[in-house]
């Protein structure tokens, strides 16, 4: 096998790995109109970044940390974790702008960031993927283990307290996920694209499901799709990997709306 | 009903001296309540008075500024809120809703829907049933819990008027099939109450609480309601005289002060 085929191989292992993860997860920050609060934690990423950096701490450690910081002080400040828009634009702008500002103070380092804030997935090393692979298992394993409890938590916090489930125990196990995947996904498709890995195959799965777990799967198998048409679409194209995974989900997001609106049309003729 | 004798019934639940605040307003204030195993109890009272905060308060929702609230252990609890919006980028058939959070078994939740009223609805999408439609399914579910106390806050609301007379005769009637207590809130008084055991007035304070008779003829719940549901409370009320003692369905135990019924009222 030539060191070519490698690392194009690991691109796509990592790229498949996290479009796994991303799926579910993005179905709760759907049902649970997370988007903002997405892009609040993955913007700290970048100050995640620079603390691991300037303390000498393996990236991944420092954007967990970080991107666990930023979620828990912005779910105290809106209660709900996705209560007020202007709190989250707020923090997820100043998160961002605050990391891009730590990052240029740390002497001596002179870092590439645009790959931290769109991903450097061709770059993944053997130990990415083992770090990838890991956080995305222990994401699924979080997440299906914890599923009809997370769903009723979320269809409504007062069922769920009748039913003894702690809707806040969930909140925080969501939150939990949500900084591990941006962990998980920053050397893929960086900082700023994160949400939309979460967000856009989770929406294209919408119109065709019919129960949670339907849209969780079609979610994944739609990311997975968008990870390896993409990375094959920048490879042919010569593009970045993380922004041209990122659009070709996108594309199938506009193919399924369409087909939906399709779909509608002829069941009312 | 059999009662067991007063020392060996343990409440469901025991609520005294409770103080609500919500965003710092005082929503509830001295409350004392206790619902036993198979009791009726309703919760009648203005719009804002109080009576969701307290059922919120009893499944253990919302934190009391002052008082207790007990719980039995283990206490099984079928709840029917007011409000439930299911959102539309949540994909969600009412079978699947009916298996969350316990997985349930095809047979149980078809039966349970029949039960309910609601037989042809299996498949359909939550976000796409009509009220009276949606109101049915919630009680499905909650009975499919196999409750101890059935709480059901405005559970009539979207039925029509012969589908919300039957909803609370089927109440009743899974009342004395499976012994489970229920609480619930209405603004169809006279129907309510002729199904109740007992009833709470309820403003912000408890006005006055006993047998419906008691409670429709009391001055604070005149001053709430007015006089004209008196009248149809006795049209409606059949007999239900066999199923509660009003001496030892009120008494309270060493240390609560519930007032016998037929006497009861609180200062204020
Ligand atoms: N989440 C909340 N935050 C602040 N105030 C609330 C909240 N929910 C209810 N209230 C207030 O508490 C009072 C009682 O409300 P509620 O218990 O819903 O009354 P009811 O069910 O009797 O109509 C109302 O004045 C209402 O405005
Ligand atoms: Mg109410």
């Amino acid at each position: 096998m030539s060191l070519l085929d490698n690392f194009l191989i690991r691109a796509a292992l990592a790229g498949l790995g996290v479009a796994l993860a991303a799926a579910p997860l993005g179905c709760f920050v759907i049902w649970r109109r997370m988007a903002y609060f997405g892009d609040a934690t993955s913007h700290a990423a970048i100050l995640g970044v620079a603390l691991a950096l300037a303390v000498d701490l393996p990236i991944f450690g420092g954007v967990l940390l970080c991107c666990l910081l930023m979620a828990t002080l912005v779910s105290g400040l809106t209660g709900r974790g996705h209560g007020s828009d202007t709190i989250l634009g707020v923090a997820a702008h100043s998160a961002l702008a605050l990391g891009l500002v730590a990052v240029s103070l740390i002497p001596g380092i002179r870092i590439d960031l645009s790959s931290y804030l769109f991903g450097d997935i061709l770059a993944v090393g053997r130990a990415d993927l083992a770090v990838i692979w890991g956080g995305a298992a222990l994401i699924l394993g979080l997440l299906g283990w914890r599923w009809s409890r997370l769903l009723t938590a979320t269809l409504n916090a007062d069922l769920a307290r009748a039913g003894g489930i702690d809707p806040g125990r969930e909140e925080r196990v969501l939150t939990f996920a949500l900084a591990l995947a941006v962990a998980v996904a920053i050397k893929v498709v960086g900082a700023l694209l994160i949400t939309a890995l979460l967000l856009i195959p989770a929406a294209a799965a919408r119109p065709f499901s019919r129960t949670p777990e339907t849209m969780a799967m079609l979610a994944a198998g739609l990311g997975a799709a968008a990870a390896l048409g993409g990375l094959r679409l920048s490879y042919l194209a010569d593009t970045p990997a993380g922004p041209t995974v990122v659009a070709t989900a996108a594309g199938i997001f506009a193919f399924s709306v369409s087909l939906a609106a399709l779909r509608r049309r002829a069941r009312r003729d | 009903m059999p009662r067991l004798p007063r020392e060996r019934v343990v409440s469901l639940v025991e609520i005294e001296g409770l103080d609500v605040r919500l965003d710092g307003r005082p929503v509830l204030s001295r409350i004392d309540f206790r619902i036993d195993p198979g009791e009726i109890v309703t919760l009648v009272g203005p719009n804002g008075s109080g009576k969701t905060t307290l059922m919120r308060s009893v499944i253990g929702a919302i934190p009391s500024a002052a008082g207790r609230i007990r719980r039995r252990p283990g206490l099984r609890i079928g709840y029917v809120p007011q409000k439930l919006h299911v959102d539309t980028t949540l994909p969600l058939t009412v079978g699947r809703f009916l298996s969350l959070p316990v997985r349930i078994g095809a047979a149980s939740t078809r039966a349970a829907l029949e039960q309910a009223g609601a037989g042809a609805l299996l498949e359909r999408q939550m976000s796409e049933l009509s009220g009276g439609q949606f109101q049915r399914v919630m009680l499905a579910r909650a009975l499919l819990a196999r409750p101890e106390l059935l709480i059901l806050d405005e559970a009539t609301q979207g039925l029509d008027q012969p589908g919300s007379a039957a909803f609370y005769r089927q109440i009743e009637t899974i009342r004395d099939e499976t012994g489970c207590a229920v609480l619930m809130v209405s603004h169809e008084l006279h129907v309510v109450m002729a199904a109740s055991d007992r009833v709470i007035c309820l403003n912000g304070h408890v006005c006055c609480h006993g047998t419906p008779e008691h409670v429709s003829s009391a001055p604070e719940y005149r001053a709430l309601f007015g006089t004209g549901t008196g009248g149809a409370l006795a049209l409606y009320r059949h007999d239900h005289d066999h199923r509660h003692d009003p001496d030892c369905a009120h008494a309270g135990g060493p240390g609560h002060d519930h007032p016998r019924a037929g006497t009861e009222r609180t200062p204020g």
